[in-house]
């Protein structure tokens, strides 16, 4: 399959799956407000949130069983550079209300201005910072 | 009944999203930042690389049915109702927070759902990103949500 082709199928599975969580649970698949809200919440509400990043986790194994090879992943940052950028990505993503899967996926199936807003602001916050990274490099 | 299987649901849910995350190719940071490296094509230093348009397109085609369908449902199904955000304002908090996330995504190659995917790899750079995650977002919690 051509990286288009399993890249088009895997958005697939991943729509299916914040489809599915909506029509079955009633919750948006947003990763950062539930990953957030393992921290806050309590009572059912926090295991069922833990039961889906659970799932989450298990995915990349599963994958490696189903086709024997992991996916592959190529860093691009230094370790000073991650600490940086997962700061951001964390406090952005709780001030912002959402991440590219909130916003990106789940706000813009659901037509929502506020999450197209947030996706515009993210895309070409990460478009600039990738030019001028190269820029400078 | 009902607790078992929203809890089934969720943890079904989220392993369809780990796949599809990791058939994607979006667990690659590479290719994650080769998306948002736009300018690279016109300079000739590097071809830009689509893929994450794909992913985009195929996730939001079949989100946008499974939500169409919601809409004509009463409630879902083991829950009691819908849980949708009610908050429709463009302020300066959505702009200023998608921005600091947009700046770490570009740095990184990284957003929260294949971080926390990728975490069984095991891979030492994504528990320093994800743990640095954390950080950031009890940061907000503790001096932003509450203030």
């Amino acid at each position: 399959m051509s990286t288009y082709a399993s890249g088009f199928a895997g958005g697939a599975l991943i729509g299916l799956s914040v489809a599915l969580l909506m029509l079955l649970n009633g919750r948006i698949a947003g990763i950062s407000g539930l990953v957030a809200g393992l921290g806050r919440d309590r009572g059912l509400r926090r295991w069922v949130d833990a039961a889906f990043v659970a799932g989450l986790i298990a995915g990349p194994p599963a994958f490696a069983l189903a086709t024997g090879a992991w996916p592959a992943m190529r860093f691009v940052a230094s370790l000073p550079v991650l600490v940086v950028a997962g700061l951001l990505v964390g406090f952005g993503t709780r001030l912002g209300s959402g991440c590219t899967s909130g916003h990106g996926v789940a706000g813009l199936a659901r037509l929502s201005a506020r999450s197209l807003a947030a996706v515009l602001t993210f895309l070409g916050a990460g478009m600039l910072t990738v030019a001028l990274l190269r820029g400078l490099a | 009944m009902s607790a078992a299987l929203r809890l089934l649901a969720a943890l079904a849910a989220g392993l369809i999203f780990g796949l599809g995350l990791s058939l994607s190719g979006m667990l690659d940071p590479a290719r994650v930042q080769g998306f948002l490296d736009v300018t690279g094509a016109f300079d000739g230093r590097a071809a830009w690389d689509p893929t994450l348009a794909f992913v985009l397109g195929g996730a939001v085609s079949v989100a946008g049915l499974g939500y169409a369908l919601a809409r004509r449902l009463p409630r879902p199904a083991f829950a009691g109702a819908f849980d949708l955000p009610a908050n429709r304002r463009i302020d300066g908090p959505l702009i200023g927070g998608a921005a600091l996330f947009g700046i770490g995504w570009g740095l990184s190659g990284l957003c929260p759902g294949p971080a926390v995917a990728a975490l069984s790899t095991g891979a030492p750079p994504v528990a320093t990103f994800v743990a640095a995650m954390l950080v950031g977002m009890a940061v907000h919690q503790r001096f932003v949500a509450r203030a």
